[in-house]
Order: structure tokens, then sequence, then C-alpha cells
């Protein structure tokens, strides 16, 4: 079958409508971009997911990141996206304006040289990502320890997506099927979808971010519907294996323990986090508890959004109260937010 | 509200700084315009000339491809270009930081003299100041270029029908000093040049120029919203005909950046009437610096700007918000 023969049948389905949920924020940016949800059927629904790490990251971290830039000695090291995120006391990009020592980095390990070079200052990474970046954290905290580097901290707000796929299938009935996440995938391999298959019933399909990954990964789905199935699958199997990244895994089991972690939106999730393993503590900077959430105002549909409960143009405040250029939830903010995919494409 | 750095991308936050405090105090008839150079009329004879100024910031201040001697140039010389002026004097403010290794700044100021020989401008004048800092610095560039009888160029120009042709690949430039900074090996170099030799192929050929834009910060999403919305019209893109090199396409997309809002320095937007398109294209690809050249879309009734996708859909394409920081994962 080819893409158009694929795009075809999506488009002519009709029968029951069906609610797919993408899990992972680049999926969402890719179907905008590709623009998939106007070549499929009106009775096949895309719902974003709360796979941006930066959307459901809570206030209280946001925080936390600010008090350590206004720390004399110590510098805040970031990614881009997590800049413009609201904390109570204004966010990064705002606290680096009034002088907070902030760096935008581009990789974790540029932390090792600065340190070297400062022993004086202390760089604090604010360490935010799932499975995927999660790795590469370790591998820091691994070669400062190895190297006796003693001026790195990590705030984490690491998370586990499988958890929060649990979570989403026990709390959220409706949702007929899954676009698995690629990239956290090629960490813990297709494997960890089995049993979410077989307990839930519902097919889980992992896929590539092309538009026709993601379009092949959409008829299989339908089609397992269709054929009474629930598999996990793995449509993206140039780069997820059966069992992931072994060495990956290795890494996040020796310096990371599992616990429970705070998602905006959908609250605490036990076992879904990331903190570092007591033999590695001198590096924490406070990871834990960190659960405080803003006081969000009535009308504000975050948590609504980030379970696809509503699109993000059914909150009251989306393109009037939250714009891109002045954004109140992070999901407004990010480019994987679906607040701001949907802003920037459909607006 | 204080400055941050997403004031300083080109995008949306640009724009509000320079409606909000600037337009509202400068306010006249000329600035208004908002176009890339103020186009003035001498008073007296009826001829004009075109005006235009920019600061150049880049680390680092060397990178492959140029370096911000070249850039100051190309910058304030394609600014004239896009009004159809032909670029004719130049003026520099040099501030310099505290450290600056003179052999730098020479190697610099030397890249601006054979680049302003290359564009046929010559700087007439200049200013330098020292700054504390840590060895950096910063070039502000004037250009007065003269507009010959006939030319007129405008965003508001643009009607139904129009069609837009892009120079080349975009995001080179930015992808290139990304690269640097992220001390990432490749063979990414910037575009950083001077677009004289599209601009003389198009009024050569005699072609009925309605607009032209160089595709700078914000990149070609900004710059054509713009458009779009000083000509009243739609436009509509295909994606597939927007050009952009496939490491510049891979790079990005490893970073969560899109080539279609990534800064160019030696790029531009052509629009001309639907009739003469295939003869414009013919120019610009015969220029050296415009052989990638393709039509990406065209202009329609209506407002706003739209891609048709690689798969036939269509969707918004909007300006750039924020800075176009590279993502978490």
């Amino acid at each position: 079958m080819n893409i158009s023969e694929i795009i075809e049948y999506l488009r002519g389905y009709r029968g029951r409508e069906l609610k797919l949920m993408e899990v992972c924020g680049t999926h969402t940016a890719a179907i905008f971009k590709s623009g998939i949800r106007d070549l499929i059927s009106p009775d096949i629904k895309l719902i974003s997911g709360p796979g941006c790490p930066v959307c459901v990251t809570p206030t209280a971290y946001i925080d936390k990141c600010v008090e350590y830039a206004h720390k004399p000695g110590h510098e805040l090291l970031t990614f881009g996206d997590m800049m413009k995120v609201p904390g109570t006391g204004g966010s990064l990009s705002e606290n680096k304006a009034g002088g907070a020592r902030i760096t935008v980095m581009y990789s974790p390990f540029e932390a090792l040289d600065k340190a070297k070079a400062d022993p004086d200052t202390t760089y604090v990474i604010a360490a935010v990502g799932f499975e995927t970046t999660a790795p590469a954290y370790g591998l820091v905290i691994k070669a400062a320890a190895e190297q006796g580097i003693e001026n790195i901290r990590l705030v984490t707000a690491l998370k586990t997506a499988i958890p929060a796929i649990s979570w989403i299938c026990e709390n959220q009935q409706d949702i007929d099927g899954f676009i698995c996440p690629g990239h956290v995938s090629v960490i813990t391999g297709r494997h960890v979808y089995d049993a979410l298959a077989e307990k839930y019933k519902k097919p889980f399909v992992v896929s590539g971010f092309e538009a026709e990954h993601i379009l092949a990964t959409i008829y299989r789905i339908v089609k397992q519907i269709e054929t009474g199935e629930s598999q996990a699958e793995n449509l993206y199997r140039n780069a997820v294996r059966e069992d992931g990244n072994s060495r990956a895994l290795q890494v996040l089991d020796e310096v990371f323990r599992p616990g429970p972690a705070m998602w905006r939106g959908l609250g605490v999730i036990e076992d879904s986090g990331l903190y570092i393993r007591d033999e590695y503590s001198v590096y924490d900077g406070g990871s834990s508890m960190l659960y405080e959430d803003m006081e969000l105002p009535a009308e504000c549909c975050c948590g609504a959004v980030i379970t696809g409960r509503i699109n993000p143009d059914q909150c009251p405040m989306f393109g009037v109260k939250c714009t891109p250029v002045d954004p109140f939830g992070p999901c407004m903010v990010s480019s994987e937010g679906s607040c701001g995919i949907w802003y920037r494409n459909k607006f | 509200m204080k400055i941050t750095m997403a004031h300083g991308s080109g995008g949306k936050s640009s724009a509000q700084l320079m409606g909000d405090i600037f337009g509202k105090h400068f306010a006249n008839s000329v600035l208004d315009k908002m176009e890339d150079a103020a186009v003035l009329e001498v008073p007296g004879d009826g001829s004009r000339i075109a005006c235009s100024t920019d600061s150049f910031v880049v680390t680092p201040l060397e990178f492959k491809g140029g370096d911000i001697g070249k850039l100051c140039v190309c910058g304030t010389v394609n600014d004239l270009l896009m009004m159809g002026a032909e670029p004719k004097y130049l003026t520099c403010g040099f501030i310099l930081e505290e450290g600056l290794d003179t052999e730098l700044l020479d190697r610099v100021v030397a890249s601006m003299a054979a680049q302003a020989r290359e564009a046929g401008v010559i700087i007439v004048a200049g200013d330098t100041k020292v700054v504390e800092g840590n060895g950096g610095m910063y070039i502000n560039t004037t250009g007065i270029g003269i507009v010959p009888e006939g030319r007129n160029v405008s965003g508001g120009n643009c009607r139904p029908g129009d069609v837009i042709i892009c120079s080349g690949n975009l995001g080179d430039h930015h992808a290139c000093i990304l690269s640097h900074r992220m001390e990432i090996e490749n063979d990414i170099t910037s575009d950083c040049a001077a677009l004289n030799d599209i601009v003389e192929n198009l009024f050569e050929e005699g072609i009925d120029v309605r607009a032209m834009r160089d595709v700078t910060r914000g990149g070609l999403g900004t710059v054509l919203n713009e458009i779009s919305e000083s000509s009243n019209c739609r436009i509509e893109l295909e994606e597939e005909s927007i050009p952009v090199n496939s490491q510049v396409r891979g790079f990005a997309d490893i970073l969560g950046l899109d080539p279609l809002y990534m800064g160019n320095e030696g790029k531009m937007i052509a629009v001309v009437p639907a009739e003469e398109a295939d003869k414009a294209l013919a120019a610009v690809k015969k220029a050296p610096h415009g052989r990638d050249a393709a039509v990406i879309g065209r202009f329609t009734e209506g407002t706003g700007t739209y891609i048709r996708t690689r798969l036939g859909a269509t969707r918004r394409f909007d300006v750039l918000y924020g800075e176009g920081l590279p993502r978490i994962c």
C-alpha cells in the first residue's frame, strides 16, 4: 500500500468516531506541519497528549531555577524552550533581563567545561526531559563524578512517558489508540507497550516523525480497531529496537531512581519521575517535591488540553489572554506545546 | 516590561517593540511605510534616494562564509537594493569592547573593504567608540543609494496573481552560526552576500518588480506575513518548492528549528507579475547568488499566508514567535 492509498483510505473512513492520542509533542508539531488533520476523515480525531516536557513542568520548578539564577556564585544553564515559561516571579527570560545569571545551553555537557574553567561558580543545570534526554544528564553526572568536579548541580524534572500513558488509559477510557512517541521508544524499546496493549485492549503503534510514518501509524491503528486487534506495533524500525537502547537504560538505572512526579494538569503520578540516586546526591540541586503549581484562573484549561479532553481553541483564554508573545501556560510557550502549535498553524 | 532576547528576534516581539515605542514617538509618513529602506525625494529635482541603517551583532565574529565586516556591508547594501536602489555610499560606526584583538579588527575591516568594493559602495564616514567588555565588537552601517527613475518597488504593490521567487536555500546563515556556537563540525556555510547581481539582472531584463525583501531575521515566515499585510492579499506557498539544503534541514530537524523561520544574510524574495515569472526566474538564476532560486508561491485574493504541504493539505504560515530557540527533545 503506498501513501496515497493510505490517505485515500483514511479520508474515506466512515464509522464510529475514533479518538487517537499522539503522546509526543514532536508528533503534534509534525501533524500540524504536514496538515494531516485535514487529510483524514473527520471521524478520526487526533488528540495531543502530555508529551512535551516543558508543558508538564509545574511552576515550583521554574521558581526553583529562578532562585538559583539569582543566588550569588551560581549560574543556571537551560535549554531555550524553558526560557519563557511563566513562574511566580516571572519567567527565566524576564529574570535574565533583570540580571539573573542564566545561559541558554545547547548541550548539558557544556556544564563540565564551564565548571572546570570557573571553579568559583556553581553551574546549575535545569534538567527537564523524558527518557530521551535523561541519559545525557546521567552521563554528565557520571563524568563530573569521575573527574572530581564538584561545582555542578542539577535541578531535575525528568519524567518517564510510560507511567503517564498508563495514567491516561486509567483515567480517560475514551481514547481508542495511541501513536507512541518515537524518540522515547528509541530508549525504552517496543516491548514496553505489550503490557499496555494487553491490559487496556487498545492498539499502541510506535511512529517515526515523517508525515508518511505518522499516516501509516494512524492507518495501522484504525485497521487494528476495525479487526478487533490490540497489539503493540513498531513502525519506526530503523530507530526503535525491541528492547531499546541498553546502554542508555543502564545509565538511567545507575544514576537515577524512580519516584513520584508532578505532571502539570494530570497531578502526581507514582514512579513517573527520575531522581538522582544517593551515591550521586551531591549533584542534586533539590529536585524532589517541586509540586506546587501557581494558582490558575478558573478559565485556564491547561489540564484539559494536556490530557486531550478539549482542543486548545476551546479554552476561553486561547488567543485572547494567552498567546505565544504573552503566554499564560507552558503549552503556549513551547515549540512542542499543543496550544502554541494550534495558535501558529490554525488561529 | 524589560527587554528580553525575544525583542531582537525579528519576529512578533520585535514588531511589537517597534510599534509600541519607536513607531509611537518617531511616527512620520516615510518611517510608517516600514520598508527595508526609506525612499526620500530630493527637494527640487524629483530624484529619489534610499537610506537604511542597521547594526550588526554576531557571535562568533568570524564564521564559515564570512565575518561581521562582510555582514555589515551586505546587510545594509541589501536593504537598499530591496527598494530598487543602486547602493552608493556607506558610513560605519564601530563599538569596540576593551580587550579586542587588533589583528582580528584588521581582518574584519579588510573584509569590509573588500565586500564594499564588490558591492560597488564606498565607505565615506565612520566613528569608533570603546567600551568596557570582553573583546567583542558591534558595527552599525548606514547606506545611501540612488533610486533610478521609473522604479517603484514596495511591499504594498503586490496583487493577486503575482508570483514569489525565492533566491535560494533558506536557513544557511542561522545554521552556520549555531553550528559554530555548538561546536558542531559540518559543511554548512553562511550565505552572507550582497545581492547586487540578482537585482541588476531583474531590472536589466525589464521585469516589473513589485516588491523585494531580503529574508533576514525572522525568516521567510515573518517577511511574507509582512508583505501579505501591507499588500492586503493572501499568499499561498508550495512547501515542496521552497529551497532548503538537505544538511541544513537535517540540522534544523534535530534542534527542533524550522528553516523557514531561520535567518539568512544573502537571500531575498522578489514578487513579479505572473506573466513575467519565467523570465524573472531565469534572470535570478543567471546571477551567481541566485543559482538555487525557485518560484515558491503566489498572491491571491484574501488575507494571511498559507502553505500547501507536501501531502496536499493547507496550513497557516505565521510569523516567528519568540526567538527560535533549540528545544529539549
